[in-house]
């Protein structure tokens, strides 16, 4: 793939304390440095290796990654509606390069 | 090669049993379809996505956790982005140069074009309106760029009959198609027939056959752990049988890439559809 | 429906070798694989060797067959109020057959609302998938199952 891109999903609008849910997915070879290359090299291990989710600011989930999530990890989890705000997410791959995007939601 | 490929000829073959339940064919809730053309020899047209069992069909029916439309929102950025001596985008020279809008591309291709003077898939579609219209170099088949925007025009008719005609022009194309479909190729002397005409909804080993129909490519493939163009499958499929692989865009990969289109005709657009 | 199939079935011989074809790319460079006792090391490294509950709070949402071990698919769910008197801290999850036992592990909320999880896993071959959960009160549930791993003839 060409380039590491996120792609989330956060509902534009909730009631106040409904749980949706949210779903996370990023493009990454998530190489285990175990596979080898065409040519009988070892790929050197690049996993994403942390995933973490803030509203407003504060924590609300987080994940550590290990080379046994799949390629273009996937993560759906809950939240509980009770403000409007912003999500933001972070993944940081190995190596400390980190991947951000930022979803707003809206409270009735 | 090897003692196995010595061992008792028998019947090898599964039909389906309690082993298979879990996918709508088996369990009478697959969305079948009466064949568009008399001609077609099935008796009756299922999609590949109604052989899989629901972790893979959840994975693709959730726009949200398919990580196929990865790929389509890549194909969605380069479709506007300028490239090439004429200063355009091929949004911008789309319609004029294929003949028709996207959307009806997705369900159409391979497709006779005028310009080209035969029939040519989508990415030789691409490439032709790249070089001709746009002054850009072509995409390369199988990387990002051509699957990108392969998988991105595809989209635009998700959920749109696939349709694509063998007559006329296309009629060479199509006989040709045919007969590569039921020709016995590689040591293990198999035709796509064997697997996917006479045995779908069965299973070889643990895998189950579907009717081979390619309205769900570019597909996102769990092997792969990304996504793939038809002729990258057929490579695939000409490996298994121990058959020579043409290179990508063969005019013979293009002339079963439409008889099989053409066998699915009728069939909604899946694309990106998953597999395992 | 398929009054070919007997004409035209695939005999053993072609099924077996179309198997090979797929067995020959899986077998290359196997690694030494984790076993139960390793998972048991890195569980007990989490709980301490306190007791851990029979996990009826859970519910896990694992294929039975998997039709690829590249991506399959690992979700749960725990009851609990998820206030911050009584929530789920952590989930842990573990899989004794992989060339390592950990699969991932997910921090939770009160504001998560409920707790729960879903992603896809890397499974090397047949084994079992521990899914532990760490409570605010410092106790500990578990639940396991199993997933078949399949090699495709030639999908997989």
């Amino acid at each position: 793939m060409a380039k590491i891109k996120p792609r989330v999903k956060v509902p534009k609008s909730a009631d106040a304390g409904e749980i949706v849910e949210i779903k996370a997915l990023i493009s990454h070879p998530m190489h285990t440095g175990r596979a080898k290359d065409k040519a009988g090299n070892v790929i050197p291990r690049k996993i994403i290796n942390s995933f973490k989710v803030a509203f407003n600011g504060a924590e609300i989930f987080s994940m550590d990654l290990e080379p046994a999530i799949s390629a273009n990890p996937y993560v759906a989890f809950p939240f509980k509606a009770t403000e409007a705000g912003t999500m933001d997410f972070t993944w940081v791959e190995d190596g400390g390069a980190e991947y951000t995007v930022s979803k707003k939601l809206k409270v009735s | 090669m090897r003692n196995i490929m010595y061992a008792a000829v028998g019947l090898m073959m599964t039909t389906a049993t309690a082993m298979a339940a879990g996918t709508p064919y088996h369990e009478g809730s697959a969305t079948i379809i009466e064949p568009t053309d008399e001609r077609n020899p099935l008796a009756e047209v299922v999609s590949g996505i109604d052989f899989r069992k629901s972790m893979i069909r959840e994975m693709q029916e959730d726009e949200f956790s398919n990580p196929g439309m990865i790929v389509v929102d890549y194909g969605a950025e380069i479709w506007e982005q300028v490239d090439g001596t004429a200063g355009k985008s091929l949004s911008d020279v789309w319609e004029s140069c294929a003949g028709m809008d996207a959307a009806t591309a997705a369900v159409s291709y391979p497709r006779y074009h005028d310009g080209a003077g035969k029939v040519i898939s989508l990415e030789q579609q691409i490439n032709y309106c790249r070089e001709t219209a746009m002054g850009a170099e072509p995409y390369k088949w199988e990387k990002a760029d051509m699957l990108g925007m392969t998988a991105f025009i595809r989209y635009q008719g998700n959920g749109e009959a696939i349709n694509v005609s063998i007559d006329g022009p296309a009629a060479a194309t199509y006989e040709r198609g045919k007969e590569l479909y039921y020709q016995r190729v590689g040591q293990l002397d198999m035709s796509c027939a064997h697997c996917h005409e006479d045995n779908y909804g069965n299973y070889i080993r643990a895998d189950m056959l579907s009717q081979g129909h390619i309205n769900g490519f570019p597909t996102y493939r769990v092997k792969w752990n990304g996504v793939g163009s038809t002729h990258r499958r057929f490579r695939g499929c000409n490996g298994n049988i121990r058959a020579t692989k043409l290179a990508y865009g063969h005019e013979d990969y293009v002339a079963l890439e439409l008889y099989l289109a053409w066998r699915g005709n009728g069939l909604t657009v899946e694309t990106p559809a998953v597999r395992q | 429906m398929k009054q070919h199939m007997q004409m035209n079935a695939i005999s053993r011989r072609q099924a077996l070798a179309l198997m090979g074809a797929a067995g020959l790319v899986t077998a290359t460079g196997m690694p030494a694989f984790a076993d139960a006792a390793a998972m048991a090391d890195k569980i007990k490294a989490i709980t301490g060797g306190a007791a851990v509950g029979d996990g009826a709070s859970i519910i896990l949402d694992l294929p039975e067959i998997a039709e690829n071990g590249n991506a399959v698919k690992v979700a749960f769910e725990i009851d609990s109020p998820m206030t911050a008197d009584d929530h789920v801290k952590a989930v842990h999850v573990f899989a004794d057959g992989n060339p390592t036992p950990e699969v991932a592990s997910f921090s939770f909320s009160s504001a998560s609302g409920a707790c729960g999880a879903s992603t896809r896993m890397r499974l090397a071959k047949t084994q079992n998938i521990v899914v532990l959960a760490a409570m605010n009160d410092g106790s500990f549930q578990q639940a396991q199952a199993t997933v078949k791993v399949t090699i495709g003839g030639c999908g997989g």
